[in-house]
Order: C-alpha cells, then structure tokens, then sequence
C-alpha cells in the first residue's frame, strides 16, 4: 500500500470508529458532522479549561453566528490568500417563473442552483473575521491595545475524509492587537501556555514553525514568506499520521495585514498589529479519543482531573 | 527596467529612486502580497517564469537580488 493509501486507510478507520462509538454522526458529506452529547461534553471541559488558564486577563468576549458581513470578507484580504477554502451563501432571489424553473430542473435531477445569487453573508473563515471592523469602528486603541475572546464555527471548504479535516468546525481564539511588542509577548506567552495545556492532558506533541494553504503560486511564494519570518507556529498531534501529525493549535502574528485592512491604529497612531492563539476544539477532542481511547471512564486520572471529568 | 517593475507593482512606501541597489525592499514597504505582484510583473516583464525554489523572500529582498534572479531565469532561457 502507498502512503497516501495508508494514510487514507488510516483516516477512515478513525472515522469509522468515532462513527460506530456514536461520537460523530455522518451528515452524507465529507467533513461534515454531527456531535454526540460525549464529544459535546469533552469540549465544554477543553474550554473550561482554557478559560481558567486565559480567563484572568481581561478578554472581551465576542461572539458571532458562523457568517460574517459580505462586504467586509471582501475588504478583509481572504480572496487574495485562499479562494479555494471560501464558502459564500447564495439564495433563490427570482420570480414565480423563476422558481417554476427551479422546481422543474429539481424533479429532473438538473443543476438548480444556477440561478442562485450571492447574498451580503460569507460562512465565517477563522473565529476571528468579524472582530476586527469590530474594534476598527471604536477608533485609535487604548494604550494597552486590546485582547478579545472569540469562539465560533468557522467554514472552509475542503471536503476530507480525515475526520480530523472537517469543512464545519469550531476554533477558540484569544486576539490580541496593539503594538508589534504587545503582540508577540502574548504569542510566545500562548505558546508556553498552549503547550503546558496540551502537555497535561497527555498527549504527545510538538510545536513547529508552519505555513497556511495559501492558493496556487502566489501562494506557494506567500507559505515561504510566512516561514522564513516564523509568523505561524503550530502545535501538532499524531491523530491518523505520525508522519503527518494534525495542527491542534496555532499561534499565529499576523504582521499588520488586519490593522491595514481595517485602518486600525494603536493609542499613538501606528498601525496596529495583531496576532492570535486558535484552538482546534473538534481536533483536540479527537486527539484526546484517539490517545486516551473512546471510554472516558478509562482516561487517566490526571487527564479527567484536568478535564473535570 | 527592474526598478520600473518595482514602482508598477511594488507599493513602496518610498520613492524606488532613493533606493540604492542593495537597499532592503522589505524595510521600504514591500508586503508579501505586494512581492506577488511584483513576481508576476517581472515575470511578464521579461518572459519568465521563477520556479519554486525561487520563491522565496530573499528572492525579491533587494533589486541587486532581483537582477541576480532574473539574470539567472535569461541565461537558462537562452540554454535551453
């Protein structure tokens, strides 16, 4: 067998598992689930347990349905980076004859979404989109900037049959934006942060300098921009691969891409930097399943006291 | 015919005119995405095309290092 069948083989037996033991329920397309009451319940614990590592500093929380505002996915820069992973809604916006047509090419089995048209709302891309036009609009940063506390589902199409690749998943995000300074301080500070919480929970890892899948060949020139200067680490997880381990978190410095977008400005004027940590919730869960079995009861001691389980 | 590529596509902050060959393109305003632009430029420019091992931020990190690249993708154009 190939690697590449291996690997195959080796996500849809995972799949296949937290399927039979009830965890995820097939929805009939990749990377699309349902969540068991359990796997609910372990991630509840996870970001409870973030919460009392992260939750003394002062965060704003945010939070926002799946989707953001059309016009502002267009300002925010995603297109130009990662066409291929957008999700845009579309709806029926005809006539009677219009929709007529629709239900014909329905009974006939025919592509009807043709005359679909693009609405204001694009499926949110990473937890933190809708914050900053959000924090943009209140004006210059206070001295101190500020650390914002998000948590959402987040789209992006890449159908997969590794369950640890869903198209529908959930990220935790703490953001912080102020100055270049501020900024990487809260970085390496959630490094060694994210690091001792996985580390806890009993699972092997690494963290590792990492680019994102930026399209085509601008893009590939983009992932190697982003490594040489080490602007995204990720901390990884053997799930279905310990050759290709699964990124759990990140940890990323955004440079000031957003505060330019956004015309965001620090208290002295300076475009704003940001940066962020992103926990994985659903890949974390199915990293804690896959090391510690899918018996809760039978995790270890130390990993349930963390988890409160 | 460089520096006319890097003022088309660049985005600098500053003037290209008061920088010097060597000067760092990356410390005068040359984003990321900004160096896209200018790859595609240069490779229209002058019929090219960077491979892979090519893109890379050193690549455009200077005019000296863009000439030194483009120089390189002319002569293994005429090898071939």
């Amino acid at each position: 067998m190939s690697d590449d069948a291996a690997l195959r083989a080796a996500q849809a037996a995972f799949r296949d598992a937290l399927i039979a033991h009830g965890l995820l329920i097939p929805m009939g397309v990749d990377g699309m689930y349902g969540r068991s009451g359990l796997f609910e319940d372990v991630i509840e614990r996870f970001l409870a347990l973030v919460a009392r590592h992260g939750g003394q500093d002062g965060a704003e929380v945010m939070r926002f349905p799946p989707a953001i505002n059309r016009a502002d996915f267009e300002g925010s820069g995603y297109l130009k980076s990662f066409p291929q992973l957008a999700g845009t809604v579309h709806s029926f916006m005809g006539n009677d004859r219009d929709h007529q047509a629709l239900i014909e090419k329905l009974l006939k089995k025919e592509d009807w979404t043709a005359g679909q048209k693009a609405t204001q709302v694009v499926m949110t891309p990473a937890a933190c989109y809708p914050i900053y036009p959000v924090l943009a609009a209140r004006g210059r940063l206070p001295a101190g900037g500020a650390l914002v506390d998000v948590y959402s589902y987040c789209f992006r199409h890449e159908p997969s049959i590794d369950p640890a690749r869903m198209q529908l998943f959930r990220q935790r995000e703490y953001v912080r934006i102020g100055t270049p300074e501020q900024v990487m301080d809260f970085r390496q500070l959630w490094i060694d942060r994210g690091t001792a919480i996985m580390t806890a929970l009993g699972v092997p890892l690494h963290v590792d300098v990492a680019n994102d899948p930026f399209f085509g060949r601008a893009g590939r020139m983009l992932a190697a921009n982003q490594r040489d200067q080490t602007l995204k680490f990720e901390l990884l997880i053997p799930i279905t691969s310990t050759d290709k381990p699964t990124a759990c978190l990140s940890f990323n410095y955004h440079q000031d891409h957003f505060g330019h977008a956004w015309d965001i400005h620090t208290h002295d004027g300076g475009t704003a930097h940001t940066a962020c940590v992103g926990f994985g919730v659903e890949r974390i869960a199915l990293a804690l399943f896959k090391h510690h079995g899918f018996d809760v009861k039978a995790w270890p001691m130390a990993v349930r006291d963390q988890l409160g389980l | 015919m460089i520096r006319d590529v890097i003022r088309e596509g660049g985005g600098l902050a500053v003037d290209i005119a008061t920088l010097g060959d060597g000067d760092d393109l990356y410390a005068a305003g040359l984003t990321s995405h900004a160096t896209v632009n200018l790859m595609l430029g240069l490779e229209e420019k002058f019929d090219i095309e960077f491979p892979d091992r090519l893109l890379r931020r050193r690549t455009f990190e200077s005019i000296e290092a863009i000439s030194a690249a483009v120089t390189e993708l002319l002569d293994e154009k005429v090898a071939a």
